[in-house]
C-alpha cells in the first residue's frame, strides 16, 4: 500500500482547510495478514473504503477526517491504482491545528459489509505521514 | 335429570379452567419476550439494540427493511467509519449513517460528523438548527452486525395498520384456542 501527496493549507475565517493530492495503490485481495488472505468470500457484498486523515493538534488530542471514499462491490477490480486523486471532502480541522503540524497520518481502512452477519472494520496495513507547511498558501486552482 | 346437568356443569367449568389456563400460557410468553428485550437492553448497553433501517441513505450496504444489530458500550471510542444509529434532539427516528469526521478533546469530549453513503452531502442539514456536531449522548448504539429483509415486516406493519391488527387476532386466536395435550 503506498501514498504519495503533495499538500498546502489555504486559510478560512475560522479554521484550516488542507489540501491534499495523492495516489493509491493497494491490493485488496492480498493482504499481508493470512486471515485476511481472500476477503471477498461468499459472504461479502461489498467493501466501503476510505482513506482517513488522522492527527493531533492543541485543541483537540485526536482528530480524524475521512477524505474520500470509495464502493468496491464484490466482482470489482481488487486492484486500485489511483492517481493524482483530489480529495472528496474538505478537509477542515476544527480551529488552525493543521498549519505547521508535521504529522498527519493516512489511512486506507474498510468496511467489510457481509451478505448477512457482523460488520468488521478493517485498517489496511501501509499508512503514510504528511506534514503541513508552516504558512498558508494563495490557493491554487483546485 | 340430575347426571346429564352434572356433567353440563363439569364441562362450562373445565372450559373456564382451561381458557383461564391459556391465557396465563400466554402471558407468560408475552412476559419471557419483554424479559429478552430487556435483557438485551442490558448487555448491549444500547436502548434500542435491534432497529430496522427506514431509508436508502446507506445503499448500497442496507436497504429500507433490513435489520441492524447494535452496542452501545461506554467505553467504545466513536472512530471515523464507523456506522452509528443516531437520533436528533427532539426527533425519535433513529438514522442509520457513517461517521465522517471526529474531534476528541484529551477529556474524551467529542464532536463528530455523519453522512449517509448515498447522501451527496453530511448530515449537518438533519441536525437541529444551529448544531453542527453530535455527541455520544446523541449516540443510541453502534451497527455491529446485520440481517436483510427481515425488518421489512415491522415496516409493512407500520404503514399498514390492518395488517398489524390482523396479525394481532390471529396471533390471540391461535394461542387462546390451542389445545394443550
Amino acid at each position: 500500500l503506498r501514498k504519495n501527496v503533495e499538500d498546502f493549507t489555504g486559510p478560512r475565517e475560522r479554521s484550516d482547510l488542507g489540501f491534499i493530492t495523492f495516489d493509491i495503490t493497494a491490493d485488496i485481495l492480498n493482504g499481508k495478514n493470512g486471515l485476511q488472505a481472500f476477503i471477498f468470500d461468499w459472504n461479502v457484498k461489498q467493501l466501503f473504503l476510505y482513506l482517513t486523515a488522522e492527527y493531533s493538534t492543541r485543541k483537540n488530542a485526536l482528530n480524524q477526517v475521512v477524505l474520500w471514499d470509495k464502493i468496491m462491490l464484490r466482482g470489482d477490480n481488487p486492484r486500485l491504482f489511483l492517481k493524482d486523486m483530489k480529495t472528496k471532502y474538505f478537509f477542515f480541522d476544527d480551529g488552525n491545528g493543521l498549519k505547521g503540524n508535521r504529522n498527519i497520518t493516512l489511512t486506507l481502512s474498510w468496511n467489510v459489509v457481509p451478505n448477512a452477519g457482523i460488520l468488521p472494520l478493517v485498517t489496511g496495513s501501509g499508512h503514510v505521514s504528511v506534514p503541513f507547511p508552516d504558512t498558508y498558501e494563495t490557493p491554487k486552482s483546485y | 335429570c340430575p347426571a346429564a346437568m352434572d356433567l353440563f356443569g363439569d364441562l362450562r367449568r373445565m372450559n373456564k379452567r382451561q381458557l383461564y389456563y391459556q391465557v396465563l400460557n400466554f402471558a407468560m410468553i408475552v412476559s419471557s419476550a419483554l424479559m429478552i428485550w430487556k435483557g438485551l437492553i442490558v448487555i448491549t448497553g444500547s436502548e434500542s439494540p435491534i432497529v430496522v433501517v427506514l431509508s436508502g441513505s446507506m445503499e448500497p450496504a442496507f436497504h429500507r427493511g433490513d435489520l441492524l444489530f447494535l452496542t452501545n458500550f461506554h467505553d467504545d471510542p466513536i472512530r471515523a467509519g464507523e456506522i452509528v444509529v443516531f437520533k436528533v434532539e427532539g426527533r425519535d427516528i433513529p438514522i442509520v449513517h457513517r461517521v465522517i469526521k471526529i474531534h476528541e478533546r484529551e477529556n474524551g469530549n467529542i464532536k463528530f460528523l455523519t453522512k449517509g453513503d448515498n447522501n451527496e452531502v453530511d448530515d449537518r442539514g438533519l441536525y437541529k438548527e444551529g448544531q453542527n456536531w453530535l455527541e455520544k449522548k446523541d449516540v443510541v448504539g453502534r451497527a455491529r452486525g446485520f440481517l436483510p429483509y427481515v425488518g421489512m415486516v415491522t415496516i409493512i406493519m407500520n404503514d399498514y395498520p390492518k395488517f398489524k391488527y390482523a396479525l394481532l387476532a390471529v396471533m390471540g386466536a391461535y394461542v387462546l384456542l390451542k389445545r394443550e395435550s
